[in-house]
């Protein structure tokens, strides 16, 4: 057993999920890759949305592979920053707009 | 920067790149040997399926010294064809009909100073010709300027490299001031009636990787390529090849130093399509080295791979012997399979 809960080899055993649960993960994976496939949106817009959305959930494995995918599909270093910082606008914009009911709140009760 | 070889770097020895790409730098590093792969399907040894390309590498001289660079080509490259050599492969065409389409690649095939000639007898004798023009030759020299001109002339394929279409990226690859350079010389050949569908003057671009990764999907590219190039800059062209960089020469040096090479092997090896087998460019290519010798392809022709069967040299040209022969293969041929497949014409797939 690893010493750290996160293994960058481990991104390349993902399917490796259908051993415990083969049908499940068929299906998802069938539905992954029709997600990221060229339709409304390109693969390579996908690819930064990707990119952005695996920042908002912090996901290690998520943002190893999206760095690569989106920069192998062209997007400047500056263009996938600017995907962070929305991830980031969002997460904290979240946080903030709460700012709001804590206002309610103290309206609510003070004199 | 200075090629390799002017670098006296180890890796100007095609016999140590060799050995890399067998054991690693390390001496421990293997994969499963591309040989496997091909028994696996039935198709070792890889044969011919009839030679119609003939692809002539006029010399290792370039006016560019591309970090990605197989040839390892450089204004300090000397090594280039003489007109002896080329009428050795005149005289293989005179005999030989089925070699439809010549391909004509470098260094810059230009600045070899019989480029021309040789280009007007290889007409003489009607075949298709293609030249891998690196685009910033047409403005490097006055006496290049008109080249445009040349190629209409005697309706010529110009296939060009531009990485990408953002001047980041393409100067990040092949050195400050080309994508600027590019862009004119694009202009340029769209003057004279290039890239333009009525005119039947083929201009071909050719996208490749600027770093330790995979092309994406040539499909889409090439509508990103067109849309961006006629948006920003009002060039046509007709298609795109997308091309994967082989870890050969310089692109190996790449990525050692980088320390992307172990990684980059294996994505190679986990992308192998054994769809792309059948197609590969070596099984319908001879490739011929400016000094005449003969090669399966380009590739193998830089990693000093010779053909292997009696005739080995363009002055004992022979059909029928090199049409049995078995290509000679290694673990660098994993870059032609990897994906959709990849060679001098793009995807294969």
């Amino acid at each position: 057993m690893s010493n750290s809960y996160y293994n960058s080899a481990d991104l390349g055993k993902f399917a490796n999920i259908a051993e415990f649960q083969k049908p499940l993960a068929d299906k998802f994976f069938s539905y992954y890759g029709e997600v990221f496939k060229d339709s409304e949106l390109t693969a390579r817009e996908k690819s930064l949305i990707a990119l952005a959305v695996s920042h908002a959930v912090q996901c290690p494995y998520c943002i190893d592979a999206y760095s690569s995918d989106a920069f192998e599909k062209g997007w400047s270093e500056a263009q996938m920053m600017e995907a962070v910082h929305v991830a980031c606008a969002i997460r904290g914009g979240a946080s903030l707009v709460h700012g709001v009911q804590m206002m309610n709140k103290v309206k609510e009760i003070a004199m | 920067m200075k090629s390799l070889k002017a670098q006296n770097s180890f890796l100007a020895d095609a016999h140590e790149q060799i050995v890399i790409l067998e054991h690693g730098k390390s001496g421990e590093f293997s994969l499963v040997p591309f040989q496997q792969k091909l028994e696996m399907i039935g198709l070792y040894p890889l044969k011919p399926i009839g030679i119609d390309i003939f692809q002539v590498n006029i010399g290792k001289m370039c006016n560019q010294t591309c970090r990605h660079c197989h040839v390892d080509a450089g204004p300090d490259r000397k090594e280039i064809m003489t007109r002896e050599t080329m009428r050795q492969c005149i005289d293989v065409l005179k005999t030989n009909s089925q070699l439809k389409t010549v391909d004509l690649t470098g260094g810059a095939p230009e600045m070899n100073p019989d480029f021309r000639w040789f280009v007007e007898e290889i007409k003489k004798l009607d075949r298709h010709v293609m030249v891998r023009c690196n685009l910033t030759i047409i403005l490097a020299n006055k006496k290049y300027h008109d080249l445009p001109q040349f190629y209409k002339q005697h309706k010529i394929e110009v296939v060009s490299s531009l990485p990408f279409y953002t001047q980041d990226r393409t100067d990040r690859q092949r050195g400050n001031g080309v994508f600027e350079d590019s862009i004119k010389a694009l202009q340029m050949l769209n003057e004279v009636g290039y890239g333009k569908e009525e005119t039947g003057l083929i201009l071909n671009l050719v996208y490749n990787p600027a770093g330790a990764f995979l092309p994406p999907s040539q499909q889409s590219l090439k509508k990103e390529y067109k849309q961006v190039l006629m948006e920003r800059y009002s060039i046509e062209f007709n298609n795109l090849f997308a091309i994967t960089n082989l870890p050969i020469s310089r692109f190996l040096d790449y990525l050692l130093t980088s320390g992307n090479y172990e990684t980059y092997m294996e994505k190679l090896v986990d992308a192998y399509n054994s769809v792309a087998v059948p197609n590969v460019m070596c099984r319908n290519t001879i490739s011929i080295g400016w000094d005449g010798y003969l090669y399966d392809c380009d590739f193998n022709q830089m990693l000093e791979l010779k053909v292997s069967c009696n005739t080995r040299h363009i002055s004992d040209f022979n059909t029928a012997e090199l049409s049995q022969r078995n290509i000679v293969i290694g673990q660098h041929c994993y870059g032609c399979t990897a994906g959709a497949g990849s060679s001098c014409g793009g995807a294969v797939t």
